[in-house]
């Protein structure tokens, strides 16, 4: 399958989906360890692709996503954000609402 | 030019920022000393009024394209507009530290 239609699927088809360096138990970077602290405070399960193993995505996700960096956190479909803005969300408690909305619509 | 200067040029000339703070993060990071590859940038600009977080980091990613494909590897950013930066303290949250990432891969960057 194209690359760009991989990801596509990704994030269609699933509600809470992290690209990430390195795994939720095992990050490999410093913001990508802080977007997991926020999401797993959520409470809700979500689906990640750690990008280090998926080179081909690395690639390209920031051309589909206009993004350049990672982490990316995806919810229904839609970029919210790298770890400033996920971080902020969560903060301001904006966030669990989010996920745990787009969880129960799954 | 430094990597910085750059920045910073850049920055002002699309954005005729209020308030521009660029800070060299690179230290933070297993990069060699003297580094210019992780930033954490502070700017408050009209232009980001009625705009979302992901949007306001789409223009500034846009305009720094070239930077973040070259010696950029990581760029923490908080963007304000001027009525929401006279409501907080004028301190921005703190960057993470590295869990060493980049040691074990061999490209190297955030991208």
């Amino acid at each position: 399958m194209d690359v760009m239609e991989q990801i596509k699927e990704q994030v269609e088809q699933n509600q809470v989906l992290l690209y990430m360096k390195g795994s939720p138990n095992q990050p490999q970077c410093g913001f990508s360890a802080r977007v997991v602290q926020a999401l797993m405070a959520c409470g809700q399960r979500f689906a990640y692709v750690d990008i280090l193993s998926n080179p081909e995505i690395r690639a390209n996700l920031p051309t589909y996503a206009n993004w350049p960096t990672f982490p990316q956190l995806w919810v229904k479909g839609e970029l919210i954000g790298g770890c400033d803005i996920v971080t902020e969300m969560h903060e301001k408690g904006e966030l669990e609402p989010l996920v745990r909305e787009a969880s129960e619509a799954a | 030019m430094s990597v910085q200067d750059q920045v910073q040029a850049r920055l002002s000339e699309a954005f005729a920022p209020d308030w521009l703070e660029l800070e060299n993060e690179s230290h933070m990071h297993s990069v060699p000393a003297n580094s210019e590859t992780h930033f954490k940038l502070v700017m408050v600009s009209s232009a980001f009024e009625g705009k979302r977080a992901v949007a306001r980091h789409q223009l500034v990613y846009a305009e720094l394209a070239e930077l973040l494909a070259g010696p950029i590897h990581a760029l923490a950013m908080h963007l304000y507009d001027p009525t929401e930066w006279s409501h907080k303290t004028h301190e921005a949250p703190a960057s993470p530290n590295c869990l060493g990432g980049s040691k074990a891969d061999a490209g190297g960057l955030s991208r």
